[in-house]
C-alpha cells in the first residue's frame, strides 16, 4: 500500500501549487489525479489572475487593500474579511513567483506584465497570458512539480477518505490504468479537485469537474459551506455553454439585446458591461424573459467586431477560435450569442485561511474549498488567485503541522478497512448490473433539475418543486447497477461512483437555497428580493445526515469594510 | 432525427493481444449539431457502457481526447461531426502508441520524452522583487510553442517517432524550443546537450506530418529547424549562456 506523507487530491492549480510548497520544505508528497495534471480543468481558464501590481497606466494608485475592498463588495459582504484581505496580500508574491517559474504572462512596451479590466474591480488589475492565462499558469507549475520531481499517481480516481482516530489518513481509490481499488495512506490529505459545476445541465465546466473531494469530505462529516452560491457566468457560448471569458468586455466587448442596445445601460450605468457577474447574468435574463433576446429567443449577443481583427487576434485569439469551432461564429465579422451558464462553484469545503478543515489531516484548497474569498459572488479573476494563494498556504500548513512527526494509529489497517469498504460498494454495483437503476438517467434528470429549478432567479415554490426531485433522485441512486463490471479505465464505474456525491451537492445547494430567505450575490430569490444583514448576513454549513443535508449557520468575518448596498 | 454511424476501433486488454483491434459500429441519433466526443458519450451512455475514450474540457484545451477520426488527427471534442461531410465516421486511437483500452493510448513515453527536456525555465541569477523584464518582442517569441496542449497528435504522426523508439519527438523538441527563445532563461549551454544529438534534432527529417496533424495549428518543425540552425551558431561562436 503507497504511503507518503503527504497526498494531494487533484493536479489543478491548487493541488499543485500545495504539492510545490509541501515539497520545497523536504515532505515526500503525491499527487494523485483523474486525469494528467496537464490536462486539469484549471487550463481551460482564460481571462486572467487579479494581483494589485499597478502596472497598467490607469492602475497606478491600486493597492491590495483596494483589491481586498472589492472582493468583499463583490461577494456581496459575505465573504470573510480577513481571508480577503490575506488573499490579496498575498497576491503580488504569488504572481511574480510565477513569472519567475516561467508563466508567459502578456507584457507592457516597458517589459512588466500586462494588466486588463475585469468586472467589479476598481482597478485594472487582472494579470493576464492573451486568453488562456489558466493554460498558461497550469504548464507552468505542472513544469514546477516535474522539476522538483513530485510523485505523481496519474488517472486514478480517489473516491473516499480514510480515517482512523478522527484524523484523515488517507484515501481510497480506482486505479484507471491498472484496474484495481486500492488505498493510498498519508500523514496528511490536501482536497484540491475543483468546481462541482456538473452537477447543472449548462455548465461551462469540464466534464470532470463534477465535486467529488467535496462530495467525499462532507461524507466523512465535514461542513460544506455555503453551497447554495452558484455562479452563472454572463456570457456562455449559445449551443455549448463553453465560456467566453470576462475579457471580452475588459477589452471593450459590448452586450447587445434583439433591439442592438447595450442594455446595461439600465442595470449597472456606471460599470455598464464590467459589473459583477450576478448582476450582469440577472440583467441578461431579464431582457431575455420580457422578451428581448434575439428574435425573441433565450440568448442575446456579445460583440467585439469594433474592437477590430488587430486587438482580436493579439489579445483574444482563444476566444475567436472557440467562437468558430464550436458557434460557427467569427467574431470578426458577427456578434456571438451567448447566455448566462452555471460557472463556478463559491461554496465548498469548510476550511480557514491555512486550508485546515474540521477533520484534523484534511485541509482543502481551490475551488473545492470555501475559505471563504468569494462569499455571495466571486469576482473574475479572484479564483486563479485562489487556488495559487491557498493551496500555497495549504502547503505550508501542512508541512507545519506535521513537524511533530508523524501521526499516531494504524493508516495501513484503516485503509485496508476502507478499500473492503469500497470492493463490497462495487460488488454490490456489479451484482445489480444492467438490472439495477439506470445511473445515466438519474444524471440527466438531475442536471436538469439544478438548472432549472435553481437558476439565475429563485423561488420558494419552484424550489420545493425541485428539491423533491433531487430526493427522489437521491433514493434511486442506492438502487443503481453497473454495466460494465470490472477491468481498466471503466468509465461507467467512475461515472457511476461519482453520482450519488453529485446528487448529495446538488442537495446542498438546493436546501440552502430554499432555507436562505434573501437575495444576496448569485442567490436571487424574486420572493425574497432584498438583502437581509440582520438575519442572513451568515454563512450556511451543510451536514451530512442520512436524511439529506442538515443545516446550521455560522458568523462571518467583519470589521473592516462596513456593508453597504453594492452599486455598479 | 438524422443518425451517424460511428466505426470504432476496440481493444480490451481483458480478451485482446496488444495491437489486436476489432471493430464496432453504432448508430447515434442527432439534431444537427454533434461532436464526436457527445456521439462517445452517447455510446457509453446508452448503448455500450464499456466503452473507453479519455475527456476532460470539452473545449480544445486539455488535450485529453485526441484520435484519428476519418484518417486524420483531431480533438474529438473539437470535430463537430456536420464538418465532416459524410455520415460514417471512423475513429481510432492514435495510431503508433501502445493502448490500454480502445481508444486509450498509453501516453508514458510520451511524458518522459517531455520530462526528459526539463521544461522548466531555469535561471542562476538572483530573482529581481518583481517580475523579470521581457520585452513585447520577446514574449511573442513564445506565442507558437506556449499553445501547444501536449494531446499527442505531433507525435503518434511523425515517422521518425515510429523508426525510432528514443527520438525525443516533435512535442518534446517544441518544448525544449520554447525554452530557448524565453529571454528569462539562462540554461543555454545546460539545455544544448538534451536535444543536440541522434536523439534529438536530427531525427527530424521534415516530414512536416506533425504540423498537419496540430489540432492547435503548431509548427514543431519550425521550432525544430531553429534549434538546429542555434545548434550550429554555438559550434562555430559557442553558447552565450
Ligand atoms: C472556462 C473557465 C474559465 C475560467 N476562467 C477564469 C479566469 O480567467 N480567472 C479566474 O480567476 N478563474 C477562472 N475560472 C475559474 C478557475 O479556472 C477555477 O476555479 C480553478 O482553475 C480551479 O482550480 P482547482 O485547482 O481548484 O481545480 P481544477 O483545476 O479543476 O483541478 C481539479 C483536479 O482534481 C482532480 N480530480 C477531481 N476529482 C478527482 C477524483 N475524484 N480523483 C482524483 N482526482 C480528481 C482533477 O483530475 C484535477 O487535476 C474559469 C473557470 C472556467 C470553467
Amino acid at each position: 500500500m503507497p504511503h507518503h506523507q503527504l497526498i494531494v487530491v487533484g493536479g489543478g492549480l491548487a493541488g499543485l501549487r500545495a504539492a510545490v510548497e509541501a515539497k520545497a520544505a523536504g515532505l515526500d508528497v503525491a499527487i494523485l489525479s483523474q486525469v494528467h495534471p496537464g490536462r486539469s480543468h484549471s487550463g481551460a481558464a482564460q481571462g486572467g489572475i487579479n494581483a494589485a501590481l499597478g502596472n497598467n497606466p490607469d492602475g497606478h494608485d491600486d493597492t491590495p487593500e483596494k483589491h481586498a475592498f472589492d472582493t468583499v463588495k463583490g461577494s456581496d459582504y459575505l465573504a470573510d474579511q480577513a481571508a480577503a484581505i490575506q488573499m490579496t496580500r498575498d497576491a503580488p508574491g504569488v504572481i511574480f513567483e510565477m513569472d519567475h517559474w516561467g508563466c508567459p504572462f502578456s507584457r507592457y512596451d516597458d517589459g512588466r506584465i500586462a494588466q486588463r479590466p475585469f468586472g467589479g474591480a476598481g482597478f485594472p488589475r487582472t494579470c493576464y497570458g492573451a486568453d488562456k492565462t489558466g493554460h498558461y499558469l497550469l504548464h507552468t507549475l505542472v513544469q514546477q512539480a516535474y522539476q522538483r520531481q513530485i510523485t505523481m499517481y496519474v488517472e486514478v480516481f480517489v473516491t473516499g477518505l480514510v480515517v482512523d482516530e478522527g484524523r484523515c489518513r488517507g484515501v481510497v481509490a480506482y486505479d484507471m490504468i491498472h484496474g484495481g481499488l486500492e488505498a493510498f495512506t498519508a500523514d496528511a490529505v490536501v482536497m484540491a479537485t475543483g468546481g462541482a459545476g456538473r452537477i447543472y445541465g449548462n455548465s461551462t465546466n469540464a466534464i470532470i469537474s463534477t465535486g467529488g473531494g467535496a462530495a467525499m469530505a462532507y461524507l466523512a462529516g465535514v461542513p460544506l459551506k455555503d453551497m447554495e452560491f452558484v455562479q452563472f457566468h454572463p456570457t456562455g457560448l449559445l449551443t455549448t455553454n463553453i465560456l467566453m471569458t470576462e475579457g471580452c468586455r475588459g477589452e471593450g466587448g459590448y452586450l447587445l439585446n434583439d433591439e442592438g442596445e447595450r442594455f446595461m445601460a439600465r442595470y449597472a450605468p456606471k460599470a455598464m458591461e464590467l459589473a459583477p457577474r450576478d448582476i450582469t447574468s440577472r440583467s441578461i435574463t431579464t431582457e431575455i424573459n420580457e422578451g428581448r433576446g434575439i428574435g425573441g429567443a433565450d440568448y442575446v449577443h456579445l460583440d467585439l467586431r469594433h474592437l477590430g481583427a488587430e486587438r482580436i487576434l493579439e489579445r483574444l485569439p482563444g476566444i475567436r477560435d472557440l467562437a468558430i469551432h464550436f458557434e460557427g461564429v467569427d467574431p470578426i465579422e458577427e456578434p456571438i450569442p451567448i447566455r448566462p451558464v452555471q460557472h463556478y462553484t463559491m461554496g465548498g469545503i469548510d476550511c480557514d485561511v491555512d486550508g485546515r478543515t474540521r477533520l484534523p489531516g484534511l485541509y482543502a484548497a481551490g475551488e473545492c474549498a470555501c475559505v471563504s474569498v468569494h462569499g455571495a459572488n466571486r469576482l473574475g479573476g479572484n479564483s486563479l488567485l485562489e487556488t495559487i494563494v491557498f493551496g500555497r498556504r495549504a502547503g505550508m500548513a501542512v508541512v507545519s503541522d506535521l513537524e511533530g512527526g508523524a501521526p499516531s494509529g494504524d493508516a495501513a489497517s484503516a485503509g485496508r478497512a476502507a478499500v473492503a469498504a469500497l470492493e463490497s460498494r462495487v460488488r454490490d454495483l456489479v451484482a445489480r448490473g444492467a438490472d439495477g437503476a439506470d445511473p445515466y438517467a438519474i444524471r440527466a434528470e438531475m442536471v436538469a433539475t439544478t438548472r432549472d429549478y435553481f437558476g439565475v432567479f429563485r423561488e420558494d415554490a419552484v424550489m420545493r418543486t425541485g428539491l423533491e426531485i433531487l430526493r427522489r433522485l437521491k433514493d434511486r441512486c442506492s438502487l443503481v447497477g453497473l454495466r460494465n463490471g470490472g477491468g481498466v479505465f471503466n468509465l461507467d464505474l467512475i461515472r457511476t461512483l461519482e453520482l450519488e456525491g453529485m446528487v448529495d451537492l446538488a442537495l446542498c445547494v438546493a436546501e440552502g437555497a430554499l432555507a436562505r430567505t434573501e437575495s444576496r450575490g448569485s442567490h436571487a430569490r424574486t420572493d425574497f428580493p432584498a438583502r437581509d444583514d440582520e438575519k442572513w448576513l451568515v454563512h450556511t454549513l451543510a451536514y451530512h445526515t442520512p436524511e439529506g443535508p442538515r443545516l446550521e449557520y455560522g458568523p462571518v468575518a467583519l470589521g473592516t469594510f462596513e456593508p453597504q448596498e453594492r452599486k455598479y | 432525427m438524422r443518425t451517424v454511424t460511428f466505426h470504432i476501433k476496440r481493444y480490451d486488454p481483458a480478451r485482446d493481444a496488444q495491437g489486436s483491434t476489432r471493430v464496432q459500429s453504432f448508430e447515434i441519433p442527432h439534431g444537427g449539431q454533434l461532436t464526436v466526443l457527445e456521439g462517445l458519450f452517447y455510446i457509453q451512455e446508452k448503448l455500450d457502457a464499456s466503452l473507453a475514450f479519455r475527456y476532460c474540457c470539452r473545449a480544445s484545451i486539455c488535450g485529453s481526447c485526441a484520435m484519428y477520426i476519418n484518417g486524420r488527427y483531431r480533438l474529438a471534442c473539437q470535430t463537430n461531426v456536420l464538418h465532416l461531410h459524410t455520415d460514417e465516421v471512423r475513429i481510432e486511437p492514435l495510431p503508433h502508441m501502445p493502448l490500454v483500452k480502445d481508444l486509450v493510448c498509453d501516453m508514458t513515453d510520451f511524458f518522459a520524452k517531455y520530462e526528459y527536456i526539463r521544461p522548466w525555465l531555469i535561471r542562476s541569477s538572483e530573482a529581481p522583487a518583481k517580475e523579470i523584464l521581457q520585452s513585447q518582442a520577446d514574449r511573442h517569441k513564445l506565442n507558437m510553442p506556449i499553445d501547444c496542449i501536449l494531446c499527442g497528435c505531433c507525435y503518434s504522426s511523425c515517422p521518425s517517432v515510429w523508426s525510432e523508439e528514443h527520438y525525443l519527438g516533435p512535442h518534446a523538441l517544441l518544448w525544449a524550443y520554447r525554452f530557448e527563445v524565453d529571454s528569462r532563461d539562462e540554461a543555454r549551454k545546460e539545455r544544448l546537450p538534451m536535444w543536440d544529438n541522434e536523439r534529438g534534432v536530427y531525427r527530424c527529417h521534415t516530414i512536416t506530418n506533425c504540423v498537419e496533424a496540430c489540432p492547435k495549428e503548431l509548427n514543431p518543425t519550425e521550432g525544430i529547424q531553429w534549434l538546429k540552425m542555434a545548434a550550429v551558431r554555438r559550434r562555430l561562436f559557442g553558447a552565450s549562456k
